[in-house]
């Protein structure tokens, strides 16, 4: 997104992140021109309905959302990993490029365009899809923050119950689960429990798809 | 010592004092905490003043103190805390989104960089922001 800087457009990276230390080496791989910043409370979640990521939101000039937080890019691939050739098959890799292009595209065309681009959104749409404060998600994200708290002091099973307590609030949420949840080696919150969780998905999307010309589903 | 933590800090309170499910604490402290004040026409902030509710002001002043635990419940947040009480943790109340949400106004926030440099959304005024979120894990 680079090639956009001279049109009055910036990217924000903010790693949701609250392991000390752990995006540094993607920062420093990726090396952006753009700020990439560090949100250890998952203060954006709160702020502005972020359960899973790759999550962005479109901003304009003066401040106003012009699209809320939806699925950046992503699409779930590894929901379709052949149990056979542990691979996945090219119809699923190709839906993946197929949806980082078509979002690219879409963020190419605002960049240009602005408000007349038909992906800026309604006001009244843009509010349709800002859910109200919602109490128990609220709390969830207070009991994520007193988890936090209490791992980064040491007191783990106290920690453990305020995660588990908070994922059980928000269930939507990825994000409280994948943070609090133990790693694999390289860091990644993947390995059984995740599979289960996804598998518990059933019919429902991981990364549900935002509506921007093709790849809604 | 308590803890208080939001949606934005962790604030350590030395001079809190915890009853319950009651969190006392000073008039400065509260301010500090939540950048609520007291004054004569109840708890306020950005020009917008809460009253203490008729008949239960003992519920939320005392002389030198205010209960913050009842506040922020009666503001609607949540109020967590661990077994031990030492450590609190406040929700978002549901007041602080409304208006901006109605405006559309993307909520300001601040954060550093990997330098410990510090940015705000509001800096970024004048341009199209795509707000990316990731995560390593």
């Amino acid at each position: 997104m680079n090639e956009l800087a001279d049109r009055n457009f910036t990217v924000i990276a903010v790693a949701l992140d609250s392991e000390p230390g752990a995006p540094d080496p993607w920062i420093e791989q990726a090396a952006p021109t753009y700020p990439a910043l560090i949100d250890r409370a998952h203060l954006l979640s709160t702020l502005y309905g972020i359960v899973n990521v790759p999550t962005a939101i479109w901003i304009d000039e003066d401040g106003r959302i012009v699209r809320p937080a939806e699925v950046a890019g992503a699409y779930e691939a590894f929901r379709h990993v052949d149990p056979e050739t542990r691979t996945v098959p090219e119809e699923h890799r190709d839906r993946a490029r197929h949806h980082r292009s078509t979002y690219l595209d879409a963020i190419r065309d605002w960049a240009a365009s602005g408000p007349a681009s038909r992906h800026a959104l309604a006001p009244d749409e843009i509010r349709r899809r800002l859910n109200p404060p919602d109490p128990a998600i609220a709390e969830a994200h207070a009991r994520f923050r007193l988890g936090q708290h209490l791992r980064a002091t040491g007191n783990e099973p106290e920690a453990r119950a305020q995660f588990d307590e908070a994922s059980s609030l928000h269930p939507e949420s990825w994000a409280i689960w994948r943070q609090a949840a133990d790693k694999l080696e390289n860091g990644i919150a993947g390995g059984a429990a995740f599979s289960a969780r996804v598998a518990a998905l059933g019919d429902r999307h991981y990364y549900p798809p935002p509506d921007i010309d093709g790849i809604a589903e | 010592m308590v803890t208080v933590i939001t949606p934005t800090a962790s604030i350590e309170v030395p001079t809190a004092v915890v009853v319950e499910d009651d969190l006392w604490l000073d008039a400065g402290d509260l301010d500090r905490v939540t950048g609520y004040e007291l004054k004569p026409e109840g708890f306020c902030r950005d020009d917008v003043c809460v009253p203490v509710p008729a008949g239960r002001e003992a519920e939320f002043l005392r002389p030198n103190g205010v209960n913050l635990a009842t506040l922020w419940r009666h503001l609607g947040g949540a109020v967590v805390h661990d077994a031990s009480a030492a450590s609190w943790s406040l929700g978002d109340a549901p007041a602080d989104h409304h208006a901006r949400l109605d405006a559309l106004e993307a909520p300001d926030f601040t954060l550093p960089d990997v330098s410990g440099a510090l940015h705000s959304l509001r800096d970024y005024r004048g341009q199209k922001v795509l707000l990316a979120a990731w995560a390593s894990w």
